[in-house]
């Protein structure tokens, strides 16, 4: 049993406040995650979670507003697209994909942001520590 | 700034927030070690003036060159921060928070935890702020013109003290007419006074404030931008009446022939027809066609109402419209729903006749309603000879909702006395604690306590019509604990009022998301600090008023209504705001002009520098996203305060942090087991 080490790039906007309602209303949930705060999800260039897993992140979260409540309207369209091919790659290059995650959790959806930090947190607790698969 | 950086850290302790959970002398000893760092110390409140000054004190003797402070989120206190940084002749984009208050020692169980989380984010930030730049702010206008968005009492009031003090306001409002739950009420506690005598003169005056704009029947469609520049659509739904040409004569009413009853105004027990104003005093005065009842929409034939109206103002081929505003502000105060009391099937409401809500009730007993102010039980004939009002119906009940509705002990003692005064009818309150706690409240409880009023301290179990004994048989049967007495009580009355608790809007969510704030888990519109900034919300340039924030009774919600639009008149009053300086910009030197920035850009604010084949961002434009540094292939893109260096770090010295520990850890254990 290991603690994962979890990256959680989350916009500024949605995201980042929806862990701060989770705060507030006190949602206990794992402290393996530590989030870096973004203006948005579309800043999230691949190299950022790339270099998140060669610096011995077990598992990176990209979180943004929901599609249609981006703060600048369509920035999180590109991370929906941009996304899921960085997966594809990350699989081709022998991660394993579900190190990635990506959601979209409001600012008022505090429950939702605890509840998926719980899910990826137990995800990534059962894959190997992502040293052993960058050997 | 190729002075060596100098960091000076500050972790607060936010009385027991934070240090109840996270050890922050140990958090301030661990950062004391980091690289750079000239300076840590924990502290209190470090957002109190004495935290503010200690941090000025360290930037003039001790050259702190970099702040970090470790306490709340960014969205309350990094503005606080950087004016104190910025007072001390430091670049306020030289300063970094780190948030582990909403993000760590609330959120964390285990206290060591949470301080390991916090050396984390601490060295994140550390790390991250010696590859800050300093910035120029930039400043942009503030619209003057402000949006209210529902047109309650709340609304209207604070409409009033804008539109007063010369600035423009738009009501938004989503049913025909302003006015709220307050126009359906009789009388209002604790002065009994009417309540329609006292909103419509406040309607009336909004209505023909020349600084204010009505869009009555419309809901606000999508709103863009930020602070001082909102830009706002409205859907005006279509009325089918040409308010142009419409006196409000009210004979289109007259002579249509469909009669529907009517949920909203009514709160169903009376009728309106299909072409109505939900009352008579409604402002505007325009009636609307509801046209999923006409029988025209329906059959296709009718037409009633245009040939009797004299000046030809019905319109049967209007459709929504879709209006553009601009504003700087915005103020939210779209009230509350009543809790649905068919929820509790014990209760009988729906399927007793006589069980009545607090709402069927104000309307029954309001001298403009159905039965002209009567108290008639449901065949609209027999006068009740007692009534029992249940109190707490959806409130203070985990099953529905834990809070404290706030209104319905008033409320229900309004009821007693009215019922009382037009009836003479036996009343029986059931009630769990009596709460009375404003001006001039408890002298009223005390006035029903004399009138004769029975109160019963007991939540009520079950309202029946199957009695036990013959003389009971016809009535309704209420049981509930008499908890002062330890007894058990079937109390048969002719007529029963549920006191139906308050709910956010069952939309609330939604109008959230689209303004950008946030709910509690109840729904309710969280404002900016519960105690400190009850109006303002984590988003600039948005207030919250009213019931929509929480369960209040009409005193409150005009206050916070007042409050909110002085909020906003100050903002006004600053004339211009300051905006994040954080915007992209083109390295040329590497830019291969490929353009695939260009169509990533939400605000078309990169343009394509021919004749060098460069892109380029016009900074006025560019609201500093990064989505073209995220699709720049060349790297040549930096967004100024996010830059690559920046994140890099802050992941560097969260991911360094956690590697120490896992070691630690490892060597505890392996030195546990030889």
């Amino acid at each position: 049993m290991y603690e994962p080490k979890i990256i959680g790039f989350l916009c500024n906007w949605c995201s980042y406040r929806g862990a701060d309602t989770a705060g507030m209303a006190r949602l206990k949930y794992p402290p393996n995650v530590k989030i870096v705060r973004v203006p948005c999800s579309g800043r999230i260039s691949p190299e950022l979670v790339l270099r998140s897993f060669r610096e011995g992140a077990d598992g990176v979260m990209v979180l943004g507003c929901h599609i249609g409540d981006c703060h600048y309207s369509t920035g999180n369209h590109r991370t929906a697209k941009r996304m899921p091919i960085l997966k594809k790659l990350l699989e081709y290059t022998g991660i394993e994909p579900e190190r990635l995650y990506i959601n979209w959790v409001s600012a008022a959806e505090g429950e939702k942001f605890a509840n998926v930090i719980h899910e990826f947190t137990e995800t990534i607790r059962a894959l190997p520590p992502i040293t052993e698969v960058m050997k | 700034m190729n002075d060596r950086p100098r960091v000076g850290v500050y972790i607060c302790h936010c009385g027991s927030n934070i240090a109840g959970t996270v050890d922050v002398a140990d958090v301030a000893r661990w950062a004391e070690k980091l690289p750079y760092v000239e300076v840590s110390r924990d502290y209190k409140f470090m957002c109190s003036s004495l935290g503010q000054e200690l941090i000025e004190k360290d930037i003039k003797e001790r050259e702190v060159n970099r702040v970090v402070v470790a306490s709340c989120s960014p969205h309350l206190h990094e503005p606080t921060f950087r004016n104190a940084c910025s007072r001390a002749g430091l670049n306020p984009y030289l300063f970094e928070m780190s948030n582990i208050r909403e993000q760590d020692s609330w959120v964390t169980e285990d206290k060591l935890e949470a301080t390991k989380k916090a050396k984390a984010l601490v060295a994140a930030a550390v790390n991250r702020v010696i590859f800050q730049e300093p910035l120029e702010s930039l400043f942009v206008p503030i619209d003057p013109n402000v949006l209210i968005v529902g047109g309650g009492i709340t609304g209207i009031q604070a409409a009033l003290e804008i539109a007063d003090s010369g600035k423009h306001v738009y009501i938004v409002e989503r049913e025909p007419s302003l006015g709220g739950h307050m126009a359906q009420f009789d009388k209002t506690f604790p002065t009994l006074d009417c309540s329609a005598c006292i909103l419509t003169p406040k309607m009336f005056s909004a209505g023909n404030h020349k600084n204010i704009t009505m869009f009555t029947w419309s809901e606000v469609e999508k709103v863009e931008g930020f602070i001082g520049n909102f830009t706002v659509t409205i859907r005006k739904k279509a009325r089918f009446i040409d308010e142009s040409l419409c006196t409000g004569c009210g004979l289109c009413q007259e002579k249509c022939p469909k009669k529907v009853i009517d949920d909203v105004f009514e709160a169903g027990i009376g009728y309106r027809k299909a072409v109505y104003t939900p009352f008579p005093q409604a402002v505007p005065k325009y009636p609307v066609i509801d046209h999923e009842n006409c029988t025209y929409f329906i059959k296709g034939t009718c037409k009633a109402c245009e040939k009797f109206c004299p000046t030809g103002a019905i319109d049967f081929n209007q459709e929504d419209t879709l209006v553009t505003l601009k504003v700087g502000n915005i103020i939210l105060a779209t009230g509350y729903d009543l809790f649905d009391a068919r929820k509790i099937p014990q209760y009988g409401y729906g399927r007793l006749p006589n069980v009545f809500t607090s709402l069927e009730f104000e309307r029954l007993t309001n001298a403009a309603g159905p039965t002209g102010g009567k108290v008639y039980l449901r065949d609209g004939v027999t006068v009740p000879k007692s009534v029992a009002i249940v109190h707490c119906v959806g409130s203070r009940d985990k099953h529905y909702n834990n809070y404290c509705s706030a209104i319905c002990c008033m409320q229900s003692l309004k009821f007693a006395h009215l019922v009382k005064e037009k009836t003479g009818a036996e009343v029986y309150e059931f009630y769990i604690d009596m709460r009375t706690p404003a001006k001039s409240y408890d002298e009223f409880y005390l006035r029903i306590l004399k009138e004769g009023t029975h109160f019963i301290r007991g939540r009520v179990a079950e309202v029946t019509g199957t009695a036990r004994s013959e003389n009971k048989e016809g009535k309704l049967i209420v049981q509930a604990e008499d908890t002062l007495i330890g007894k058990q009580r079937r109390i048969p009355v002719d007529m029963v009022i549920l006191s139906a608790g308050l709910q956010a809007r069952a939309d609330a969510k939604e109008v959230a998301i689209k303004f950008g704030i946030s709910c509690s888990a109840d729904s309710w519109f969280i404002e900016k600090h519960p105690k400190l900034d009850p109006v303002a919300t984590m988003t600039d340039g948005v207030m919250v008023a009213g019931a929509c924030q929480g369960p209040k009774d009409i005193p409150a919600s005009v206050a916070q209504g007042a409050a909110a639009a002085t909020r906003v008149l100050s903002i006004i009053g600053q004339g211009e705001i300051e905006i994040e300086a954080a915007t992209a910009l083109v390295n040329e030197e590497t830019c291969v002009g490929c353009k695939e920035c260009i169509p990533s850009c939400p605000y078309t604010s990169i343009e394509y520098l021919a004749d060098k084949n460069k892109a380029h961002v016009i900074e006025a434009l560019c609201k500093g996203c990064g989505t073209c540094v995220g699709t720049c292939l060349s790297k040549s893109i930096k967004l100024r305060h996010y830059t690559d260096d920046q994140l890099v770090a802050e992941m560097i010295g969260a991911m360094q942090a956690m590697k120490l520990f896992e070691a630690i850890d490892l060597e505890t254990a392996a030195a546990g087991q030889d």
